[in-house]
């Protein structure tokens, strides 16, 4: 099946099976391995991507259900040699240990703080009238979705904080 | 030319001397994250072969001999390659360092979710397909899954008595007797076994997500029955191993061999529900803790005796009381481990083997005593530090649990706790505190590393050491760069390929001791060679800034080395030093946790980390070890445990939805202290 994305600002046209996931598309037909595979079942949130602006699990939805969308990898968060802000905040907070679920975070983290500067709740808002500051308990709330088995959360948290308050 | 060296009597001398401001120690930047944080770090799944195949392991569903009924009909289906069911194929991941091939042999299934073939077809939906199309059907008798049923191995036993603990049993003041139980449990390391193999002729070159390659090639090798020099492994970067990527995996040899008797390259990759059944899982146990103290608290015997499972044919057994022999003093001891035999996915090494499960329900033992005896927790285990290794007199290379104990309790506020349950409460959750030291055992492994100097002035690192999230890559850079008077930046490291010399591998923490003292050997050498250039002996010389110096006499490294370039070969053997002294890591920490009234639901609020590890490489790196360690401690405490089901012991939870690792919300900020400890 033809499918036409836009992947870190680049137009690709694919054709393939119906039943490859957008992250199956983006792995094996693109080689952008950024995107990790953990679980493959919307569990783990390794396979974070930002889809026309929203972070999904790229593993739970087929490639050709984004005809015409733009998506933004891991591969994309930079701008050329220069590392965006939170990027640049995981190294220097040592957000990461083996890294297979750092480019979720990442993508994950770099969505979250847009959906927390347009004053989108979360489960643990207590007042739903006025934008929410972004706690400590926000963060974690937001980013949950994003296992990292090797404990690297408080290094994570650290590297979101220091990036919101900018 | 190469430097041997046997560590045969305690190790003093701390080379190199950091002037503190050398990149050793330094809370410095990981040198792969770059890579990591821009999706550049290539895992094993992700080599792409030109003519790659797509191999799936198919599971079975019950027990006893497999009988595949249908596979000229998944054979014939469009772009399906081959369903592979061969002798060599394994039952089970190898343990760590077995060096050889684990049982082989998959037409019988001895546990529900063996691998029982493979299928490789053109792409891995349509191989995926193809797997759920295959029938099984296993056709046995009932084999035994639950502990009850199970048959103590004679084999398996550990056993051994000091003193006379059951008279101090007998007339002990104060006597605490518990049993404890714990779950099996999972490493789920983030990033799915897998393997991408090619054959060039009767060579083999295969990519894995492997913890300890040196052991890995020799056990793939004797499981295709071809010498371990015809296999290169590669694995320069491992999505988290804790354990589960100590041994070869089924992937491994499945894609081997596939990829053998195909003529193309094949990738298999473990599903996440594959990689809960047919990798090591951590045995649940059952444990008796028994101490007799005064009533002061300071123990006249310790009892500890567990048991704990492992299929037939497996060798490992959780080594629950490695820490009992030597964390607190008391005359009088007994410790006894038996293992049962169950036919439930194989039990291997998990973070911590032995430790993690062993030491967290003697700690809750020693809680309890302090509430019988009223004595603080902290005080408690400070009244019972041994001052050598009680039963044998052996001492202890560094000894630093009380600091820890002291520091951590500072450090969290610990005297500002009511020492009674159930004193504060805030709304509808009640707030307390606690507490638990923790304990290691320490050792080093076989390792070897090359360094090259080449005449640029840069050196090179070589050696098939894993970086599995530990930092390998930093530390060995920052040892390197220290030995020769560089800078981190001037130093690069290659890992993860058996073409180069055989490091330790990561696993038991050996990794930094072994691989690092390898990497400083190889520097050693060359400072000899450049030594020997300048006519002079190597403690003459002091590398600093790319120069030479030797007394006044200040030079460019380059200019010495006039377009040539040195190399070093450092081999490290573990020596007598590991018997004549007792090594260990200590830590205690501390936990402010907030359980509601009404559901029960528990929420650690604040953890407080002081940990004496013996010398610290790099201080930003071994936070995140440490970090880590307290979530995985928050895990086991809360929120993991691996369900079998009674009735044929399959693991019931086998995903991330219901095997449930802390997340985010789960953890605190994470206070961690790593104190200075280097032995004198
Ligand atoms: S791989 Fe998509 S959520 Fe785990
Ligand atoms: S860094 Fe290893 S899983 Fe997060």
């Amino acid at each position: 099946m033809k499918t036409v994305l836009t992947i870190n600002g680049q137009q690709v046209s694919l054709d393939i099976d119906t039943r490859v996931t957008l992250l199956d598309a983006l792995r094996d037909h693109l080689g952008l391995y950024g995107s990790k595979k953990g679980c493959d079942h919307g569990q783990c949130g390794a396979c974070t991507v930002i889809a026309d602006g929203r972070r999904i699990n790229s593993c739970l939805t087929l490639a050709a259900m984004h005809d015409g969308e733009t998506i933004i990898t891991v591969e994309g968060l930079a701008h050329g040699e220069a590392l965006s802000a939170l990027q640049q905040a995981f190294l220097g907070h040592d957000g990461m240990q083996c890294g297979y679920c750092t480019p979720g975070q990442l993508c994950s983290a770099t969505a979250m703080l847009e959906e927390a500067r347009a004053g989108r709740a979360s489960q643990v808002t207590d007042d739903l009238t006025t934008p929410a500051p972004l706690s400590r308990a926000e963060i974690t709330e937001r980013m949950s979705g994003n296992l990292c088995r090797c404990g690297c959360y408080s290094g994570i948290v650290a590297a979101i904080e220091e990036v919101a308050a900018e | 030319m190469t430097i041997d060296y046997q560590i045969d009597d305690p190790e003093n001398a701390n080379l190199p001397h950091p002037n503190g401001h050398g990149p050793l120690g330094a809370d410095m930047e990981r040198r792969d994250g770059r890579d990591k944080v821009t999706g550049a770090a290539r895992y094993a799944a992700e080599h792409a072969p030109d003519g790659l195949l797509h191999g799936v392991l198919k599971r079975a569903s019950g027990m006893g001999t497999v009988c595949l009924t249908n596979v000229q009909e998944v054979e014939a289906l469009a772009g399906v390659r081959l369903v592979l069911q061969d002798e060599r194929m394994i039952r089970n991941a190898a343990q760590g360092t077995a060096g050889e091939a684990p049982v082989q042999g998959v037409d019988t299934a001895d546990y529900i979710g063996q691998p029982v073939a493979l299928v490789v077809a053109d792409s891995s939906e349509i191989a995926r397909d193809a797997a759920n199309l295959l029938k099984v059907q296993s056709v046995g008798d009932d084999l035994p899954v639950l502990p009850k049923h199970g048959e103590t191995d004679p084999d398996m036993q550990e056993n051994s008595v000091t003193g006379k603990p059951q008279d101090a049993f007998d007339k002990a003041p104060v006597l605490v007797d518990a049993t404890y139980t714990t779950p099996s449990l999972t490493s789920a390391a983030m990033e799915p076994h897998a393997a991408v193999a090619e054959w060039d002729g009767d060579r083999l070159t295969l990519y894995g997500s492997l913890q300890m390659l040196r052991y890995n090639r020799a056990e793939l090798a004797d499981c295709l029955g071809i010498e371990p020099d015809q296999v290169r492994l590669r694995a320069p970067f491992v999505g988290g191993g804790f354990g589960s990527k100590l041994g070869i995996s089924a992937d491994c040899v499945a894609a081997a061999l596939a990829a053998r008797a195909l003529g193309r390259p094949v990738r298999v990759v473990q599903h996440r529900r594959q990689v809960f059944e047919v990798n090591t899982r951590r045995s649940e146990t059952r444990q008796r803790i028994r101490l007799a103290s005064h009533s002061d608290g300071r123990l006249t015997a310790i009892g500890h005796e567990g048991r704990v499972s492992n299929l037939p044919g497996e060798e490992f057994a959780e080594p629950l009381l490695q820490a009992s022999y030597f964390n607190y003093a008391a005359p009088h001891r007994l410790l006894r481990s038996e293992m049962v035999r169950l036919n439930r996915p194989a039990a291997g090494s998990v973070r911590a083997p032995g430790a993690a499960v062993g030491v967290t329900a003697f700690e809750i033992a020693m809680d309890e005593l302090a509430q019988k005896t009223d004595v603080d927790p902290v005080e408690l285990r400070l009244r019972n530090l041994p001052d050598k290794e009680p039963g044998n007199g052996r001492p202890f290379s560094s000894h630093r649990l009380a600091d820890c104990l002291t520091e951590g309790r500072d450090r969290f506020g610990w005297s500002d706790r009511a020492a009674q349950p159930r004193q504060r409460r805030e709304g509808e959750w009640w707030i307390g505190t606690g507490m638990a030291a923790a304990v290691r055992v320490n050792l080093v492994m076989d390792a070897e590393a090359r360094v090259r100097l080449t005449p640029e002035g840069r050196a090179v690192v070589e050696t098939d050491m894993t970086d599995i999230g530990t930092g390998s890559y930093t530390i060995l850079g920052q040892i390197a760069a220290e030995a020769l008077g560089l800078t981190v930046a001037d130093v690069d490291v290659t890992l993860g390929d058996t073409d180069l010399p055989p490091g330790s591998g990561s696993g038991g923490s050996v990794g930094a001791a072994s691989t690092g003292t390898a990497v400083w050997l190889a520097c050693a050498e060359i400072r000899r060679d450049i030594a020997a250039r300048m006519g002079r002996k190597p403690e003459d010389l002091e590398l600093e800034g790319g120069d030479v110096i030797v007394g006044n006499d200040r030079r460019p490294l380059m200019d010495l080395l006039s377009g040539e370039t040195l190399s070093g070969h450092g081999k490290l053997a573990p020596g007598e030093a590991l018997e004549k002294v007792r090594q260990a890591t200590w830590g205690a920490v501390f936990a402010e946790v907030a359980v509601n009234d009404i559901t029960g639901e528990a929420r650690v609020r604040r953890m407080q980390g002081t940990f004496a590890i013996g010398r610290v490489l790099n201080q930003r790196t071994a936070r995140s070890q440490a970090q880590g360690g307290m979530v995985w401690g928050l895990g086991l405490a809360l929120t993991e445990a691996m369900v079998h089901d009674a009735r044929d012991g399959h693991v019931v939870n086998r995903d991330l939805a219901e095997y449930n690792v802390p997340v985010h919300a789960d953890v605190p900020y994470l206070d961690v202290c790593l104190l200075d400890d280097q032995d004198e």
